[in-house]
């Protein structure tokens, strides 16, 4: 018996290798019927993320508001609950800090950068804390209530930017320096890339999730509430409180990626018509890498590696950019058909074995 | 003589172990066959082969003396193989009648002919005696009765070799002597039954023959008359076992919970617990008897702070812990081994070594100051599964992958390891075999021995009787009596259990 559940655990750790392997050769056959020279496209991609500099600062600077959705989404989803709302909560972020450190100019940078930080990840963190009431309260599904405070954050960051933080160009005004994660040195070293310090906000953020989760009594009940509100109750746990913190510090990770975008990639916020896709991109991430920090970091890297080298697959091999949509959704699929995957390696090997 | 079914020399290995082992079979026509054995002996791997769930790697299988090959459960039934699952596969929506015709209904050009079921349903059950109502809905009809369910659908499907598989593990002990009942009158119709049990009682209560099997082998095949209940017993676990419990001395002590006037109200506001009075002195065993949805459940759910008192006191040690969290009552000296293991008792997707500690883990010396420290669990862990035989790979195997008894002696060592006052244990071995019963009824006796106070809620008549030092007899949420066992019968007690005062008194 225990051989077998060593195996299945062994499987479950291959299963997003082979998912991404699937997809990137199912994208390879949809580039050859297309007429396309997948060898030289992928050969493109991992050419410019690893030797071109630019690209390399780009793919780590993409990297972070992903890696922090992923985060998001998957802590959520180890305390057993599917925040799909992660769009929005960072919009809230995004803006929140964004408007803190435009209305506290003057302050010195050691405060505002970090406060301006810290305000993102609080509003986020309010943006999913009422979802996570609704549903410890009322059992309001988790899923209906983040999609629609998704929509409700959508429209009214773009009201607050239009009446009370409006500059040309439909966006707020450009943040102070002195709460700007940029940095000429990041962008020098990378010929001109966005690469700004936010990546040290993300290496922290994946250490406090782990730490949280694994290192906490506060992760001990968020996870065994996650896995077992029953047993949970018996053991003397809350769980409705469980509920609603484990949403609200999902939020959080939420808020801080949208405050990487507003104080580092963009230095602004823009009015928007439709979401940014980095948080729903967040779930594919989260997916992708079986909701483990870890995984997080380095299917976060691989999204970001396939879009910013993407880009050059176009100038290079004639591949259309849209492409690299396509092979991230087919990585997802498999993911997502992992079950199909593990039963058909495990007849696979069983039949080896026969012969 | 001709053997309905004959299953020979049968192999059946999974990656990591051999389920079935050289294992042969031979259930004569007209008999009611034990298969008999410890969970995880082998007995439902070889029943889904007999059904065609599983292919053997080896052996060979007969049918009334004919060599058949069967390869799904397609081919079982028109072998005439039935097979009535422990877990039952019925439409809750759905009447009796409609549920006995599914998948093969009667039908006049592709219109149902439902008066026709309703008579099939009818006849069937009127020539074994099963007194049901074909008319009935699924879900509006006991347990029990579902199970004849079950057994119907078979008969409809022309079987005559009938498996059941752990028939009596949902039965109450009034539906378990009725369905002993009912296999008799199969077999004297000429069916041939195999029943797959771990309980003693019902092989000699029901059966013709046995066969033990044990880590995948056949230990022994006999008739009834040949043996006797321990030398199964010691056949099935492969040591000698005590299948009598044997009670130690009585010596009471202060109460250490006392419940007055306490009244429980149920999710549909009916009063489920209704002004109950009961105490439980440490160095006893005080168990409740009852049929299932009597308010024990409720009582017990009340005790643990898990559901509101809506009115009465419960006292713990003297202290006052009505309707306080359920974290306070576990502080002032309370364990709880809980009915249902798998949802309320562990995080099944948690570590044996994280299950452990799920009552503790907060405290010093796990943790200090909200962060964890895991060198403790590890430690601890280590400890109670040395300490309650709990056998596992590790103690960071998931809880989910250990077998129920091994499960059940986490939650023991849990509770018992923190040295409550009072233990309360709701069917603590329901569903395990003879080796782990043994084991949790010493650990129940240990802890009156140690001076604690145990309250047994159970439905096994023999349990309460045996391991207790007082019965509370509850019926419609009141206590209706409370008598010495000593000093009573199964007979008294079914009277009581069924509200039945003072004929049980004259009796």
């Amino acid at each position: 018996m225990s051989t077998w559940f060593r195996k299945i655990n062994w499987l479950t750790l291959l299963i997003p290798v082979i998912s991404v392997f699937l997809g990137l050769l199912c994208g390879a056959v949809i580039m050859l019927a297309g007429g396309y020279n997948p060898l030289l496209a992928y050969g493109s991609i991992i050419q410019s993320i690893f030797l071109q500099p630019y690209y390399g600062g780009e793919t780590i600077r993409a990297m972070i508001p992903l890696v922090l959705s992923g985060l998001a989404v998957a802590f959520a989803f180890r305390t057993g609950l599917f925040n799909i709302g992660v769009e929005g909560q960072l919009m809230a972020g995004w803006l929140a800090s964004v408007a803190c450190a435009i209305e506290l100019d003057g302050l010195p940078k050691v405060i505002l950068l970090p406060l301006s930080i810290i305000v993102g990840g609080l509003v986020g963190g309010l943006w999913s804390f009422l979802p996570g009431l609704l549903k410890a309260r009322f059992k309001v599904h988790e899923v209906i209530s983040t999609i629609m405070m998704n929509y409700i954050a959508l429209y009214s960051t773009a009201y607050i930017i239009k009446n009370f933080l409006y500059t040309e160009g439909e966006r707020t005004p450009t943040i102070p320096s002195s709460a700007s994660l940029a940095s000429n040195f990041l962008a020098t070293i990378t010929q001109g890339s966005r690469l700004h310090w936010g990546f040290i906000v993300a290496i922290i953020a994946v250490v406090v999730m782990w730490f949280l989760l694994w290192r906490t009594t506060m992760g001990f009940e968020l996870r065994s509430v996650g896995f077992s509100p029953d047993a949970s109750r018996y053991a003397g746990m809350n769980v409705s409180r469980n509920i609603i913190l484990s949403m609200t510090i999902s939020g959080v990770f939420a808020g801080l990626a949208g405050a990487m975008e507003g104080l580092g990639t963009y230095q602004y916020m823009s009015i928007m018509s439709s979401f940014s896709g980095i948080g729903f991109n967040g779930i594919a991430v989260a997916l992708l890498g079986m909701n483990t920090p870890i995984g997080v970091v380095l299917s976060g890297a691989l999204f970001a590696g396939l879009q910013t080298g993407g880009l050059t697959m176009q100038s290079v091999a004639g591949v259309p950019t849209d492409l690299i949509q396509v092979v991230i959704a087919l990585i997802i699929f498999f993911v997502g058909s992992s079950y199909a995957i593990k039963w058909i390696w495990l007849r696979m090997s069983r039949k080896g074995r026969k012969s | 003589m001709a053997y309905a079914i004959e299953m020979k020399h049968i192999r059946k290995a999974f990656p990591g172990i051999v389920a079935n082992d050289n294992i042969t079979l031979q259930v004569k026509e007209g008999e009611i066959h034990a298969l008999f054995g410890e969970n995880g002996a082998g007995k439902s791997t070889l029943m889904n082969i007999l059904f065609g769930l599983y292919q053997p790697d080896e052996g060979e299988i007969y049918v009334h003396g004919e060599k058949v090959k069967i390869t799904d459960p397609n081919d079982a039934n028109r072998l005439g193989i039935g097979m009535v699952h422990q877990h039952f596969m019925l439409v809750d929506k759905f009447t009796v009648a409609e549920n006995i015709i599914l998948g093969k209904e009667p039908s006049h050009l592709g219109r149902l002919n439902m008066a026709k079921a309703v008579k099939i349903a009818r006849d069937l059950s009127d020539k074994y005696g099963l007194d049901i109502d074909p008319l009935k809905k699924v879900e509006d009809i006991s347990v029990g009765m579902q199970q004849r369910v079950e057994i119907l659908k078979t008969l409809y499907r022309g079987s005559n070799i009938l498996i059941f598989d752990e028939p009596t593990a949902v039965l109450t002990p009034i539906e378990i002597k009725e369905l002993i009942q009912i296999m008799k009158r199969l077999v004297s119709e000429g069916k041939s039954i195999i029943l797959i049990t771990h309980k003693l009682k019902e092989i000699f209560e029901a059966c013709d023959s046995v066969t033990v099997i044990r880590r995948g082998k056949v230990i022994d095949s006999m008739a009834i008359a040949d043996t006797n209940p321990d030398d199964l017993a010691n056949m099935m676990v492969g040591r000698k076992v005590n299948t009598q419990i044997n009670n130690t001395a009585y010596e009471p002590k202060g109460k250490v919970l006392d419940i007055r006037d306490l009244t429980v109200l149920d999710s549909r506001r009916v009063k489920v617990v209704n002004h109950l009075s009961l105490s439980v002195h440490g160095g006893e065993i005080l168990g409740i008897a009852g049929v299932d949805g009597n308010g024990q459940e409720e009582l017990v759910e009340a005790i643990a702070g898990l559901r509101k008192a809506s009115s009465g006191t419960i006292e713990i040690n003297g202290q006052d812990m009505t309707n306080h969290k359920g974290r306070k009552i576990t502080e002032n000296g309370f364990g709880y081994i809980p009915e249902d293991r798998q949802k309320d008792g562990l995080v099944l997707d948690f570590t044996v070594g994280e299950n452990l500690a799920l009552q503790t883990y907060y405290r010093k010396p796990f943790a200090s100051s909200g962060i964890l420290h895991p060198k403790v669990f590890t430690q601890q862990a280590k400890q109670l599964i040395e300490e309650f035989d709990v056998r596992t790979p590790s103690e960071r195997t998931l809880a989910r992958s250990l077998s129920g008894g091994n499960q059940q002696k986490v939650i023991v060592a849990r509770e018992v390891s923190r040295s409550p006052q009072l233990l309360v244990a709701a069917q603590p071995t329901r569903g395990l075999d003879i080796g782990a019963i043994e084991f949790i009824h010493g650990k129940l006796l240990e802890e009156k021995q140690m001076g604690k106070a145990v309250l047994l809620v159970s439905f096994e008549l023999d349990e309460v009787l045996h391991l207790s030092d007082r019965i509370a007899v509850i019926n419609e949420g009141r206590i209706i009596d409370i008598v010495n066992p000593k000093e009573t019968n199964e007979n008294e007690l079914g009277l009581l259990m069924a509200g039945h005062k003072k004929e049980a008194h004259q009796a």
